[in-house]
């Protein structure tokens, strides 16, 4: 059944020529030249608000930009129209979304069919914990006035869509170097 | 230059920085476009400063615009600037700037391969670090190819921080560039010890990244991420750990129960989810491979549904959804323990979030049977009534059919009911799976013969109320089963009652509403139902219901024939004409009915889904070149054949296994817009909210009436399904009734005594369908077998990375580290490391041959010396799998070239594939397993060093006190000795060294060449068992001491400069043969011009070597001595004297002993490799002269033949072809040897060439010899 939904809407989108792609390497047919294909792996985290502003996107796999754009305000759509009651992972195309809700701001990540969509699940509230320890109370604004510092606790913690470290304070240790750097 | 710098900064203080550009578009919410193209001017202006804080502070605004949607790649440029900057504040804005904006085809990327080194090399981590993780991202094959090195030597930093990042980006690498898997695995292996533990989890990582596409090459490791799981207490890592495992059982059953224990007691104990989760997952996975041979894991089956239970029954949603997931999986092979939780499931179905509603239909799915098919499908129809929302609702319907016609109708027992509830479905508003349900009408109809009469009485119906259906044409979808009905109406007219009235259903005018190909059905079926109608009429007397279906026929087809529609008009005018004739032939009383009727005559049968593929294409066609010019895009879609669904069996018609093709993508065109119209969020392009058809053929001119209809539709006149499941159920009953009746009387019969028996629920056999269901396969052409045959995608990139890397030292037996192989290195590094004279390229070539040869031959020997390496597995296994598995291949050619080893060295691992393989054998078989591991168990303990036989098992000092086992196993097998000459034992011990070939034999099969010609393989691989080959020979023997030498086994020459001579390794057995201590053993040669022991420095040249070890009574160790050559195109002789000093208890005494080395000159052959392509290149040339050589009397099989010089001679087999092969060797100077082996019946003919014709002479004389002796 999955593979039949996915395909379905795999043509309807913009972003369907990478999802198609995959999609045939499973299937073991043909496949465009440029996509590599995923391993088990997180392939991209967004940070996005209720208003579908990107706050943060990192892609592990190379995306172009058109579909980038068409992929997020696909995933938010995916992902505002789900209620408290409904479970945090959407399948979608052949991957699914692991996402998690701070007030106005969704935290997404997607992931390949066999990751482990729970341990992603912790994965992002450890990131919000690392934040908010990091900005001590984080905000949207923190985020956006400080995106490059953001990308490079999350460069510390997802490296080529693989979790590498959880510990928070061997992941900011790099942040407080450098914020020293920059003091003195 | 001052004043620039100070206007630098004050520039820079009215530039703008991150925050006012976020602050800016925050405030400029209107015109925000606007705003941003004046910030992207600002920002070109900036960047064209010479300022590196003002460019790097642009291009940290460049990324957050490129995050919102905008497209900076003109700046690549600049920012491949700031990554260049010296400090690190900039480098990383840089870097940052280029991992999000760089792919690729960015071209400026190859100018950062020189700038990326230098960082990598940088002596601050974060440097690095930040160079790593940028690298990570963009990373191309080129990068991957360049910077290879660095990363690999980025990966034995000694900060854990950047060992780790190394090793993570290693990954990407091998993806882009996977000539570097194999250069870079033993360090990677290495990581998985990492004392630092984030280290470790990134090598796991990898490892697990890759085993996971190519798990057959990472079966080895098994053992070591056992370690890990057991050991580890990061739950990341053990769920990377366990999902490796997953991928590894399925190619070792045995693995699979080593897991079991400890993933249920990590099910047990842990707390947390998402390693539950995991665990359950990997069990199941566990299961399923095992499924077929061990029926006794149910309590781990239980356990995991017991916990999945849990999951699904806890609150938290997401919870829910992994329990359902994960049961799915269970599903598969143990469909029992789930459908006990029917209940669970069949209520996960009212849930409010529809993902999980979609898992629950999922499952339920795999869960019926005949005796609860009805009772779900129930279920699921008052689910259709409730459901909300269209997409749910047609998910709904597809499960049902997908429930009822899984694995050829298998749990349908009663197809009338199958067929009202198809006819049920129909009242389905606006689905879009009319087809759906057409399909299985008609395939239920072709291939259910006894249901025929029932579905025409239905489908009369359904034609007569065709209207209802078609009322509203938005719901058009819906209107294709009238396509079904008309077909079956027509195609079995002969179970109709009342044709005449279906006929005239079939030519009300409305019917001119429908799609063209449902029109087309209608009109081609009426002609078939007016056949039927003639003949029923043909005897009758009174003619007059004859002419009004023929008055019939003619007043109605005219509507067709005007039809837009090709295909009706054609068919309706042909039909026309048909009646027409038959008209006036029937005025002249003319009988025609048996003609008309013939025109539809034979059965109509359903092709098999595949028949087209296996019809061969006949001779001369060639499929792929265009018969007409490729027709233009624009062509207009009313052309496309709107359905092609008929006849074909259900389960692969579904639109999901075609071929994406036109009318598929118009399909899912239409698919996505009601998607699209039912989604909130979704700004609809029309300002209606209907949903239009557009790529309906002939509909949109119609003008519609619309009819608002909101209550479903009850077809008024069709049963109910329900009514068949309780007569379904009566029927039940009363068989059970029967059975129960007939078994009472049986038992009467047998005992008059006998107890009542309740045959208590009644089992899947005792339901008996309803109908004597006659299923028809379908047709397929002849000779074709109904096989799958997917190929396999050849662009995957991880296919480049399927090496086998089970050992490395394995595939350099194979094929050495070619010097494309090598990863780049930049020369002025390598010759830091290798102190060549020659060129660097060569150097590493050899020393990568002198491997390849070295480690050939070391497996060969392996087989004489299988005691040895027993001993050390035996070891290995004490020492809990502590064992780090191979060494690193330079540790072990410097191992070889030591000229004195200790003891301990002797019984070092030879790290052969066989011992890996056998090594990963007695990991698994701690548990009692099967013939396998038991075998490898008496291989292990029968033997230690090699004692003359029946000599009594004496203890060694220094082994006896580890080895306790061996002692048993040497106390319950006696000992062999490997030497040809004890006659009567050589039965068994050949028995033993076969059985321990196949036992390597079976796990390598899979990486053999092909099947005729072998190609750069030991025959052995191929083929069965070879008789034990040994190269060692006696090289002299007294009352106290034997000596044997292998024929200077190990060549090799290290300094690569052949004037100054090469190097030969001989290696010799000393055994004592006596009761006495042997210790002081001195091993002396008599050097001649052409060949020197080599001594340690400050010798002699008459000094003796002491040889390294004592030997106890009844023990023998190996030495190995080197000696150095000058001119190999000769054989030699060396005269030797051993002395040492017998000890026992009274006495001790100076012996001696004389010897003969031999040095043949098969021994200053190595063996390596060649491709049959540079083997045609070099007997090309022309360089090398030939000889020949003819044996006569040769009677053993080919490939023994072949195994021998192989073996004997240090070939290695280029190609073979039926009983002709191709051999190569190259002789420690660099000679080539070429030989051509032909056998016919006993004479085996060996044409050789080579640029030594002194060498060659000599060497056929050695071959000639071999075979002579035997």
């Amino acid at each position: 059944m999955d593979t039949w939904i996915h395909n379905d809407h795999c043509l309807m989108s913009l972003t369907a020529q990478v999802c198609l792609a995959q999609q045939h390497c499973k299937a073991g047919r043909l496949t465009g030249s440029e996509v590599t294909s995923s391993g088990r792996m997180i392939t991209f985290i967004l940070m996005v608000n209720r208003q579908g502003q990107t706050r943060l996107c990192r892609y592990y796999q190379p995306l172009k930009l058109s579909q980038r754009t068409a992929l997020e305000t696909d995933a938010v759509r995916c992902c505002l129209s789900r209620g408290r009651d409904q479970c945090s992972f959407v399948e979608y195309k052949d991957f699914k979304l692991v996402f998690r809700q701070y007030a106005a701001l969704y935290i997404v990540a997607g992931v390949t069919d066999d990751e482990n969509e729970l341990s992603v699940y912790e994965l992002l509230q450890n990131f919000v914990e690392v934040l908010d320890k990091y900005f001590s109370r984080v905000s949207e604004l923190d985020i956006m006035f400080n995106l490059d510092r953001v990308h490079l606790i999350l460069d510390e913690m997802v490296q080529n869509g693989h979790i590498v470290e959880t510990n928070r304070s061997s992941v900011l240790a790099p942040l407080t170097a450098l914020d020293k750097m920059a003091n003195g | 230059m001052a004043l620039k710098i100070v206007k630098g900064s004050i520039d820079r203080m009215f530039d703008k920085n991150l925050q006012d550009l976020v602050r800016g578009i925050r405030n400029h919410k209107e015109d925000e476009a606007k705003y941003i193209s004046t910030c992207i001017d600002e920002i070109k202006q900036e960047l064209k400063q010479d300022n590196i804080a003002v460019k790097a502070n642009a291009v940290c605004k460049l990324t957050y615009l490129q995050m919102l949607g905008y497209d900076v790649s003109w700046a690549a440029f600049n920012i491949v600037e700031v990554m260049s900057s010296s400090k690190f504040t900039y480098k990383r804005i840089g870097y940052l700037a280029a991992s999000q904006c760089f792919h690729e085809s960015t071209d400026v990327i190859m100018l950062t391969t020189n700038q990326i080194r230098k960082d990598l090399s940088s002596p601050n981590q974060y440097d690095t670090g930040v160079a790593l993780t940028g690298l990570s991202c963009f990373v191309t094959p080129d990068l991957a190819r360049d910077l290879a090195n660095d990363i690999m030597t980025l990966m034995s930093h000694t900060k854990p921080y950047i060992r780790k990042k190394a090793v993570l980006i290693m990954y990407k690498v091998f993806l882009k560039y996977p000539e570097s898997l194999r250069p870079a695995f033993p360090r990677l292996k290495e990581k998985l010890e990492d004392p630092d533990p984030g280290v470790q989890s990134a090598a796991v990582n990898v490892i697990c990244e890759l085993a996971r596409r190519n798990p057959k090459n990472y079966l080895s490791l098994a053992p070591l991420f056992f370690k890990l799981m057991t050991s580890s207490t990061n739950n990341w890592v053990l769920i990377k750990i366990i999902k490796l495992f997953g991928a590894l059982t399925p190619l070792e059953p045995r693995l699979g129960k080593k897991l079991i224990e400890p993933l249920t007691n990590l099910i047990h104990s842990t707390s947390a989810m998402s390693l539950l989760y995991e665990c359950v997952n990997t069990v199941i996975a566990v299961l399923i491979s095992l499924s077929s041979g061990m029926p006794n894991h149910s309590a781990s089956i239980q356990l995991c549904v017991q916990k999945l239970r849990i999951l699904i029954e806890d609150s938290d949603q997401n919870l829910k959804y992994l329990g359902l997931l994960a049961m799915s999986k269970i599903l598969k092979t143990h469909p029992k323990s789930v459908q006990s939780h029917k209940d669970l499931i069949l209520q996960c179905l009212d849930d409010k979030d529809e993902s999980i509603r979609l898992r629950a239909l999922d499952l339920l799915y795999g869960m019926v049977s005949k005796k609860n098919l009805m009772e779900i499908v129930k279920k699921l129809m008052l689910h259709v009534d409730k459901a909300e929302g269209t997409t749910y609702r047609d998910e709904l319907l597809t499960k049902i059919i997908d429930i009822c016609s899984q694995s050829n109708y298998q749990y349908i027992t009663n197809f009338e009911w199958y067929i009202s509830i198809l006819v049920e479905l129909t009242r389905l508003e606006g689905t879009r799976h009319g087809h759906l349900i057409a399909s299985q009408m008609l395939d239920v109809a072709i291939r259910v013969k006894a249901i025929r009469v029932f579905a025409v009485a239905q489908m009369a119906t359904l034609l007569d109320n065709a209207h209802l259906l078609t009322g509203n044409m938005q719901r058009n979808g819906i209107c294709e089963v009238l396509y079904a009905a008309a077909w079956i109406c027509g195609e079995f007219s002969e179970h109709l009652e009342n044709p005449l009235q279906t006929l005239e259903a079939m030519l009300r005018p409305k019917v001119a509403t429908l799609p063209g190909h449902i029109q087309a059905v209608y009109v081609q079926n009426a002609a078939k139902l007016f056949a039927t109608v003639l003949k029923s009429q043909e005897g009758n007397t009174d003619s007059t219901t004859a002419q009004e279906t023929i008055q019939l026929m003619i007043d109605r087809l005219p509507l067709f024939v005007q039809s837009a529609n090709l295909e009706v008009q054609e068919r309706a005018s042909c039909i026309l004409q048909l009646v027409k004739y038959i008209q006036k032939l029937q005025q002249k009383d003319v009988a025609v009915a048996e003609e008309v009727i013939a025109l539809f005559a034979g059965e109509l049968n359903p092709v098999a889904p595949k028949a087209q593929k296996k019809v061969p294409v006949p001779e001369g066609l060639d499929l792929d070149t265009w018969i007409n010019e490729p027709p233009s895009e624009s062509e207009s879609e009313d052309e496309q054949p709107k359905a092609i669904f008929a006849k074909e069996e259900p389960k692969h018609s579904r639109p999901r296994h075609t071929e994406v093709d036109e009318k598929e993508l118009a399909r899912r065109r239409e698919a996505r817009k009601q998607e699209q119209a039912n989604n909130p969020f979704y700004i609809k392009a029309s300002p209606s909210s209907q949903k239009v058809y557009q790529d309906t053929p002939g509909v949109e001119h119609i003008p519609v009436v619309q009819i608002d209809l909101t209550v479903p539709l009850k077809v008024p006149g069709l049963p109910m399904s329900d009514q068949y499941v309780k007569l379904e159920e009566e029927r039940r009953q009363k068989e059970r009734a029967e059975k129960k009746k007939e078994k009472k009387k049986r038992k009467e019969k047998r005992s008059g005594r006998g107890k009542k028996h309740d045959s208590g629920p009644e089992s899947e056999e005792d339901i008996t369908p309803a109908h004597m269901v006659d299923i028809v396969t379908e047709e397929m052409p002849e000779n074709a077998l109904p096989s799958d045959d997917d190929d396999k995608d050849p662009n995957d990139p991880h296919k480049a990375l399927d090496i086998d890397l089970d050992n490395l030292v394995e595939m350099a037996r194979r094929r050495p580290l070619a010097d494309s192989e090598k990863l780049p290195v930049k020369s002025h590094r390598a010759t830091e490391a290798l102190k060549s004279p020659d060129g660097e390229a060569e150097s590493t070539s050899q020393e990568a041959k002198k491997k390849s040869g070295k480690e050939k031959k070391e497996k060969k020997k392996d087989k004489d010396r299988d005691k040895k390496k027993s001993k050390d597995e035996k070891k290995k296994k004490k020492h809990k799998h502590e064992d780090k598995g191979l060494d690193l291949l330079g540790n072990q050619s410097d191992d070889a070239v030591n000229q004195s080893e200790g003891p301990s060295e002797v019984a070092a691992p030879p790290t052969s594939t066989a011992a890996e393989v056998t090594d990963l054998d007695f990991w698994l078989s701690n548990a009692p397993v099967p013939s396998n591991a038991q075998e490898a168990v008496t291989v292990a303990a029968a033997p230690v060093p090699e004692v003359a036989s029946g000599s009594p098992p004496n203890s060694e000092p220094e082994e006896s006190p580890k080895e306790t086992e061996t002692e048993e196993s040497k106390s319950s097998k006696p000992k062999k000795k490997k030497q040809k000459k004890d006659k009567e034992e050589k039965e068994k011990k050949k028995k033993k060294k076969h059985h321990h070939h196949h036992h390597h034999h079976h796990h390598h099969h899979s990486d053999g060449g092909g099947e005729g010609s072998v190609q750069n393989g030991t025959v052995e691989e191929e083929e069965e068992p070879l008789p034990p080959m040994s190269n060692y020979c006696l090289l002299a023997e007294n009352s106290y001491i034997k000596m044997m030498m292998e024929d200077a086994d190990q060549v090799c020459d290290i300094q690569g400069n052949l004037q100054d001579g090469s190097q030969v390794v001989v290696s010799v057995i000393f055994e004592n043969k006596c009761e006495s201590f042997l210790k002081s053993m001195e091993f002396n040669v008599l050097d001649s011009l052409n060949s020197k022991l080599q001594r340690p420095e400050g010798a002699g040249p008459h000094d003796g070597l002491t040889v390294p070890f004592q030997l106890p009574p009844g023990v023998s160790n190996e030495a190995r001595f080197v000696f150095s050559v000058q001119s190999i195109v000769m054989p030699q002789k060396l005269k030797g004297t051993l002395t040492f000093i017998v000890k026992n208890e009274e006495s001790s005494t100076h012996e001696k002993l004389d010897f003969k080395l031999h040095f043949t000159c098969t021994s200053y052959l190595i063996t390596t490799p060649c491709y049959s392509d540079a083997f045609a290149k070099l007997l090309e040339c022309g360089d090398l002269k030939g000889s020949s050589v003819k044996l006569e009397g040769v009677n053993m099989p080919f490939h023994h033949l072949l195994a021998r010089i192989c073996f004997h001679h240090h070939f290695s087999v280029v190609e073979r072809i039926d009983s002709c092969a191709s051999m190569y060797s190259r002789s420690v100077q660099g000679h080539h040897v070429c030989l051509l082996v032909k056998t016919c019946g006993q004479t085996v003919s060996m044409d050789a060439k080579c640029d030594e014709p002194a060498l060659l002479g000599n060497v056929l004389d050695e071959i000639k010899q071999t075979f002579s002796q035997c």
